[in-house]
């Protein structure tokens, strides 16, 4: 048996049955780490020592009998998410020493429960990023292509998980950072709600976005981890009163959303035709097929990359050479800090801190800062008019339940392709983008192929429906 | 396109040092980004506009709490002495 094609829950029945032990299990994801990612690159550092030590309490734990679905189950660290004692770089040079003081909420909550941590993946610096070529480790290969990228920013997580090197993973997704590589590389991926999983311990880039959710083998297994690291936390205030509640919802009567403004120029025909095929098999099954309009998705891009990079500014002004990793030697204290972020952060880590600083500037901040704030408004309304509030009445246009749409316009593109031209990798962001404006929830579930390359639906639902998204996606992971 | 002196005043701001080569690509990417930006003119203005309050319900006290983590957060520190952080003279 192939220990490494068993998802989360299968995983968990042949613990459960002592068909395998957590070691035997975790030492299975070791030998494909081994043989796999000198090629693939989706670990930064593999935690092999304390992966084992884990898996030995783990095994502890099952023969007691008090265990649960994630007991024992070896997953994979986005490296910008803090687990004690570990390196944690977030693809940066400036971080590349840096030992992670304590444990992120959502790594607490995973150890709570007797998790594997394998190690840590492979992003974009700093999560900013589409492709995973912004790492200033080495790009993450697609493990479908390996001419092609993984897709970003957590790239690592997407390609170990498709690669078997990981039974799950865990993702930020700021602009579509969780979605996109899921997308690219045939996994499922989560994003959920602003608010739904405490963001405590994730190394902040855009704190109004930032969200981190999971990358999983299947529907099913995203549900468990999701229902895993989910919930209030005391150190994070934006985190909110949540707890998951199962829902069993059908494809009769559903009705689905396909906004007009996602299917216009720019999107490769054969992506459109897959996702169109996913749309008609949901309509076949009984659902509901309403063309919706989000009039303002149309400046969504813009708006996301004025407030994203204008909070990224803020964030990373800590990195400066005193607190953290990385210190150049200067003559005053100014020069330190000149010369420690000159030297330690990448070309568009930089980028994106001067197109922040730019917006938020005196003389500027009104025409670009101020400016996407209100549009941010009305991408918010344009979707909560799209969704159907519980309780309310359902007049005048017709209100949805969930809402489809691609993922991203293209599929993984090639190694080296779009990274001369920056404005052209930021429009791989373009269905994404809008749901961390909205605080919404979305999931990419694998839907087609063009060849090998995987195409991923997105699934968008109101705020903390995150039930309701894979309640339908698992029926149609079934189908498709 | 954006003058030098424009990305060197940003940058300045931002606490970045960037060299010659990095200015002038850097001169054509945010061209073209802020270029990019402008189509937000088109977008119309919100009928309410919805300001960003802040609520303290959600917030603790400000209270000092013994933390373990300290010493672990004064150790990540790339200079430091008598578990304080070291910096270069201000004055």
């Amino acid at each position: 048996m192939d220990l490494t094609s068993l998802t989360i829950k299968q995983a968990h029945e042949g613990l459960t049955n002592k068909d395998f032990s957590s070691v035997e299990l975790t030492k299975a994801y070791l030998e494909n780490i081994k043989k796999l990612d000198k090629n693939l690159n989706a670990f930064l550092s593999v935690a092999q020592e304390s992966a084992l030590k884990e898996a030995e309490l783990a095994d502890g734990k099952i023969k007691s009998g008090d265990f649960g679905e994630l007991t024992g189950v070896p997953c994979a660290i986005k490296d910008a998410i803090l687990v004690e004692g570990q390196k944690c770089t977030s693809a940066s040079k400036i971080l590349e020493n840096y030992i992670a003081p304590y444990d992120a909420t959502v790594i607490k909550k995973l150890k709570e429960q007797g998790s594997v941590i394998l190690g840590k993946t492979n992003l974009d610096e700093f999560a900013m990023g589409g492709s995973g070529e912004n790492s200033a480790f080495g790009v993450t290969k697609n493990p479908h292509d390996n001419t092609r990228v993984a897709g970003g920013s957590s790239s690592g997580s997407a390609a170990a998980v498709a690669s078997k090197q990981s039974c799950y993973a865990l993702g930020s997704d700021t602009g579509g950072s969780i979605r996109l590589p899921a997308s690219f590389c045939g996994d499922v991926g989560l994003k959920p709600t602003y608010g739904a999983v405490s963001r405590y311990g994730l190394i902040a880039f855009g704190s109004s976005l930032d969200q981190i959710g999971p990358i999983a083998k299947n529907v099913e297994d995203a549900e468990i981890v999701f229902k895993a690291i989910s919930g209030k936390d005391k150190m994070d205030a934006t985190s909110a009163d949540y707890e998951y509640k199962d829902l069993a919802v059908g494809l009769k009567g559903l009705k689905i959303g396909v906004p007009k403004e996602y299917f216009v120029k720019g999107i490769d025909p054969e992506v459109e035709k897959i996702i169109k095929s996913a749309i008609k098999k949901a309509e076949d099954q009984g659902a509901k097929i309403v063309e919706i309009s989000l009039p303002s998705v149309e400046f969504a891009l813009a708006c996301y990359y004025i407030i994203a990079p204008s909070e990224a500014s803020a964030n990373l002004a800590r990195f400066d050479g005193i607190k953290y990793g990385l210190s150049s030697d200067g003559e005053d204290l100014l020069d330190v800090y000149l010369k420690s972020k000159g030297q330690g952060f990448g070309a568009e880590v930089k980028r994106r801190i001067m197109i922040g600083t730019y917006t938020l500037s005196s003389g500027y901040y009104d025409a670009y800062y101020k400016k996407a704030q209100e549009v941010r408004q009305l991408i918010k309304q344009d979707f909560v008019k799209a969704f159907a509030t519980e309780g309310e009445p359902r007049h005048g246009r017709e209100k949805v339940d969930l809402i489809f749409t691609p993922v991203s316009p293209v599929p993984a593109i090639k190694i080296g392709e779009r990274t001369d031209d920056p404005l052209s990798m930021y429009l791989m962001d373009i269905y994404t983008v809008s749901l961390n404006l909205a605080g919404l929830p979305g999931l990419s579930l694998p839907v087609g192929k063009i060849g090998e390359l995987p195409v991923g639906l997105q699934i968008i639902g109101n705020h903390f429906q995150e039930n309701k998204i894979l309640s339908i996606a698992s029926k149609l992971e079934k189908m498709l | 396109m954006i003058l030098k002196e424009e990305v060197q005043h940003i940058a300045k701001l931002a606490r970045l040092e960037l060299a010659e080569d990095e200015i002038k690509k850097m001169q054509k990417d945010l061209s073209e980004i802020l270029d990019y930006f402008d189509l937000l003119k088109k977008a119309p203005k919100p009928k309410k506009s919805e300001v960003a309050r802040a609520d303290n319900k959600h917030l603790r006290l400000d209270e000092a709490i013994h933390s373990p983590v300290i010493d672990k957060i004064i150790e990540a520190a790339p200079d430091k002495k008598d578990g304080y952080i070291k910096v270069k003279n201000i004055l």
